[in-house]
C-alpha cells in the first residue's frame, strides 16, 4: 500500500490564548515569541491513519510539507513516528496560499509521485480551519473522496472505512486510489520513539520548488489564490463574571445556587 | 451569455423534516437576497423529499429546485456533486448556501472545485458588501481565536454556514413560491463509493442540541467517574452533560458529547462550564449560550473572562454543595 500524507507547519494552537496576537496592517498572526511551531495536530491524525494500515498491512507512507521557513526538526516529525519519506515544497511561491493554490500544489506534487493507493489529509488544518484542501486534491486529481473518517481497514483492494456524521457515523466503502481525510475520532498520534528521532535526524527531505512539480509560481501561493482575506480580527470579548465569594469553597457554592436563583437563571 | 443571480440554499432533510440548519439558512438567505433585490431559491435532493417543496417555501424560499431519486437516498460525494453541479449550471445563482454538516463540508468545498469557483466553510456571519454587492464572509480561524472575513469574485459564492449562526423566519404557509423539477441524471459507474451501514449514537436522555441547561466539564474532571457528578447535577436540572476534547479522548463521556469548534455547538439558557479552562477551540461551540457560569480553581482560566458568574474552587467540594443547594432551592 503506497500512501501519501499532506502535512503543514503551524503556530501551536496549544499556546496560551493571551498569546495570540495579530498585526492588523498586514492582516497576519504574530507568532507568539518562545512558542516553537509544530506539526499541524490534524495532520497528525492523517499520519497516525497512514501508519496504522502500515501496521495493518505494510506499506509506504511519503509526507508531504508545502511552506516556507519549513524548521526540519518540526516537519521531519512524521519520519520519527514511523513515515518513509519526506517531500517539501519549500519556496517563497507556495507562501500565503489559501485553499486552492494549496491544494493545486499538493495535486501535482502527488502527480508527479504518480504511484499511490491513498492519498491522507486532516479533516482541516488548525490555522485557517479551511477544510477544503482533501477534498480539492482529490478533485483536481479525480479521485474520489471520503472526509471526516475516524477508521479505516483494507480488504480486497478496496477500503472501508467509518465516517463521522451528524448524529454517529456510517461504514463506507471506497475503490482504490481515493483520498481520505480524517477525523480526530481516528485516536491519539503515536510519539515518535527514540529509533524513529534518530532515524528521522539521518534522513534528509526531499526539496521541490514550483518548477519540480511542474507549475509556474504565479499558479501557487499568493499568486493561485481564489479568495480575498479583507480582514483578520480578534472577536472582542464583552463578559463581566461576577465572582461569588465565600468562606470555604462550599459556601461559595451555596452563594452561587442561591445567586442563579435570585437572578432567575434557575 | 446568463448572468448569475439569486441566492440559493442547499436544503437537508432529517427524518422526513427539513432540517433545522435549513430553516436557519433560508431565514439568513432571504436577508441576502433581499439585500440584492433578487430571488431566494432552495434545493432540495434526495428520494422521497417532493412533500418538504412546501416547507421550504414556508420558510421563505421563493423558488424550489427539487432532484427527487431513489438513487440519491443516501448522500454520497460523487452523485451529489455530480447533481448540484448540474442544478448550479441550470439555476446559476450568484450565492450557494449549505449547512456546516457532514453533508455541507464534504459536498461545498468539493463542489467550488468543479466549478472553478471558491468556498468558506463554517461561517458564522455572511453580508452582502454595499459596494462590490459581493457576499463578505465571516469564518473562525485559528482555533476560534481570530475571525476572518474572506470575499470571493467568481460565482457561484459558496459558503456553509454554522449551526445556529442564522435564524429562521416564521414559517408562513400563505407565502407562494415556484418548484422546478430537475432530472438527477446519474451515471452510476461514476459513484465510486458504497454506504454499507449508517449507526446512529445512542443517545440517553435530552440531546445536547436541545437541552436548556448544560454542565459541561473538561480535563479537571480527570474520570468518567467524575463526570457521573456534572451528570447528577444535568438530570436535575432536566440538561444535559457536554465536555471538551480531552475527556472524549480519554473517553470518559462519549465522543458526542464534545462541544467546540471539532465538536457541536450548542446555545442553551445556562452553561455551567466546570473544570474547564475555556479554550478558543470550546468556546467556539458554546459562546452562544444566554448565560455561562464558570467553576474553576485557576482564577487566571480564560472561562472566567467569558462567563457572567463563577467561583473560583476546587470543583470536587463545590460541586456537591451546588447540586444539594439547588435541589432544596427548586424543591421549595
Amino acid at each position: 500500500m503506497n500512501m501519501i500524507v499532506c502535512i503543514k507547519q503551524v503556530i501551536d494552537p496549544e499556546a496560551p490564548p493571551a498569546s495570540f496576537k495579530i498585526d492588523p496592517s498586514a492582516n497576519k498572526v504574530v507568532p507568539p515569541p518562545g512558542v516553537s511551531p509544530v506539526v499541524d495536530p490534524y495532520a497528525e491524525y492523517a499520519v497516525e491513519a497512514a501508519l496504522k494500515i502500515k501496521d495493518a498491512v505494510g506499506g509506504k507512507v511519503t509526507a508531504i510539507s508545502l511552506g516556507a521557513n519549513q524548521m526540519r526538526d518540526i516537519v521531519k516529525k512524521p519520519l520519527a513516528m514511523g513515515a518513509d519519506e519526506l517531500i517539501l515544497l519549500e519556496d517563497e511561491a507556495f507562501d500565503g496560499g489559501d485553499s486552492y493554490s494549496t491544494a493545486y500544489a499538493l495535486a501535482m506534487t502527488i502527480k508527479k509521485i504518480g504511484d499511490y493507493d491513498i492519498v491522507f489529509c486532516g479533516r482541516e488544518a488548525s490555522d485557517w480551519n479551511a477544510g477544503q484542501v482533501g477534498s480539492g486534491v482529490a478533485e483536481l486529481l479525480g479521485l474520489p473522496s471520503i472526509t471526516l473518517v475516524k477508521k479505516i481497514e483494507i480488504a480486497d483492494g478496496k477500503a472501508k472505512v467509518e465516517r463521522v456524521t451528524d448524529d454517529g457515523y456510517e461504514v463506507v466503502e471506497v475503490s482504490l486510489p481515493a483520498l481520505i481525510t480524517v477525523s480526530n475520532e481516528i485516536g491519539e498520534p503515536r510519539y515518535p520513539t527514540i529509533k524513529g528521532i534518530m532515524a528521522a535526524k539521518k534522513k534528509e527531505a526531499v526539496v521541490w520548488k514550483p518548477g519540480d512539480i511542474g507549475v509556474e509560481p504565479s499558479q501557487v501561493g499568493a499568486g493561485g489564490r481564489r479568495t480575498k482575506l479583507l480582514k483578520l480580527f480578534q472577536p472582542v470579548r464583552e463578559g463581566k463574571c461576577e465572582i461569588i465569594e465565600g468562606e470555604s469553597p462550599e459556601e461559595a457554592a451555596v452563594n452561587l445556587a442561591a445567586k442563579l436563583r435570585e437572578a432567575k437563571v434557575l | 451569455m446568463a448572468e448569475y443571480k439569486g441566492v440559493m440554499i442547499f436544503c437537508e432533510a432529517v427524518g422526513g423534516k427539513l432540517a433545522a440548519s435549513a430553516a436557519e439558512l433560508l431565514g439568513g438567505g432571504r436577508k441576502l437576497a433581499d439585500d440584492l433585490g433578487q430571488e431566494l431559491s432552495a434545493v432540495l435532493v434526495g428520494s422521497g423529499i417532493s412533500g418538504l417543496a412546501k416547507e421550504a417555501i414556508t420558510f421563505g424560499a421563493d423558488k424550489v429546485y427539487l432532484v427527487d431519486d431513489p438513487l440519491l437516498k443516501d448522500y454520497q460525494t460523487d452523485s451529489y456533486v455530480s447533481v448540484m453541479e448540474k442544478v448550479v449550471k441550470q439555476a446559476m445563482p450568484q450565492i450557494l448556501l449549505m449547512g456546516q454538516t457532514a453533508i455541507g463540508r464534504d459536498l461545498a468545498p468539493r463542489l467550488a472545485f468543479r466549478l472553478n469557483t471558491a468556498a468558506s466553510l463554517g461561517c458564522l456571519e455572511l453580508a452582502i458588501d454595499p459596494q462590490s454587492k459581493l457576499m463578505l464572509q465571516t469564518k473562525p480561524v485559528y482555533g476560534g481565536n481570530a475571525q476572518a472575513v474572506f470575499v470571493c469574485s467568481a460565482f457561484p459564492q459558496i459558503a456553509t454556514v454554522r449551526a445556529k449562526a442564522m435564524t429562521p423566519l416564521e414559517p408562513d404557509s400563505s407565502r407562494k413560491g415556484e418548484t422546478v423539477t430537475i432530472d438527477a441524471g446519474l451515471d452510476l459507474s461514476a459513484v465510486r463509493t458504497k454506504v454499507v451501514e449508517k449507526v446512529p449514537e445512542k443517545v440517553e436522555g435530552i440531546r445536547l442540541e436541545d437541552a436548556k441547561v448544560v454542565v459541561s466539564g473538561g480535563r479537571g474532571i480527570g474520570s468518567a467517574e467524575g463526570f457521573g457528578q456534572l451528570e447528577a447535577l444535568a438530570s436535575l436540572l432536566k440538561g444535559a452533560v457536554g465536555a471538551t476534547r480531552p475527556p472524549c479522548d480519554n473517553e470518559w463521556v462519549p465522543a458526542g458529547a464534545q462541544i467546540g469548534l471539532t465538536g457541536k455547538i450548542i446555545t442553551p439558557d445556562l452553561y455551567i462550564a466546570v473544570a474547564l479552562s475555556g479554550s478558543s477551540q470550546h468556546m467556539s461551540g458554546c459562546s452562544g449560550s444566554k448565560t455561562i457560569v464558570a467553576i474553576n480553581k485557576d482564577a487566571e482560566a480564560n472561562i472566567f473572562r467569558e462567563a457572567r458568574f463563577g467561583v473560583v474552587g476546587d470543583w470536587k467540594k463545590v460541586m456537591p454543595a451546588f447540586t444539594s443547594k439547588l435541589k432544596e432551592l427548586l424543591a421549595g
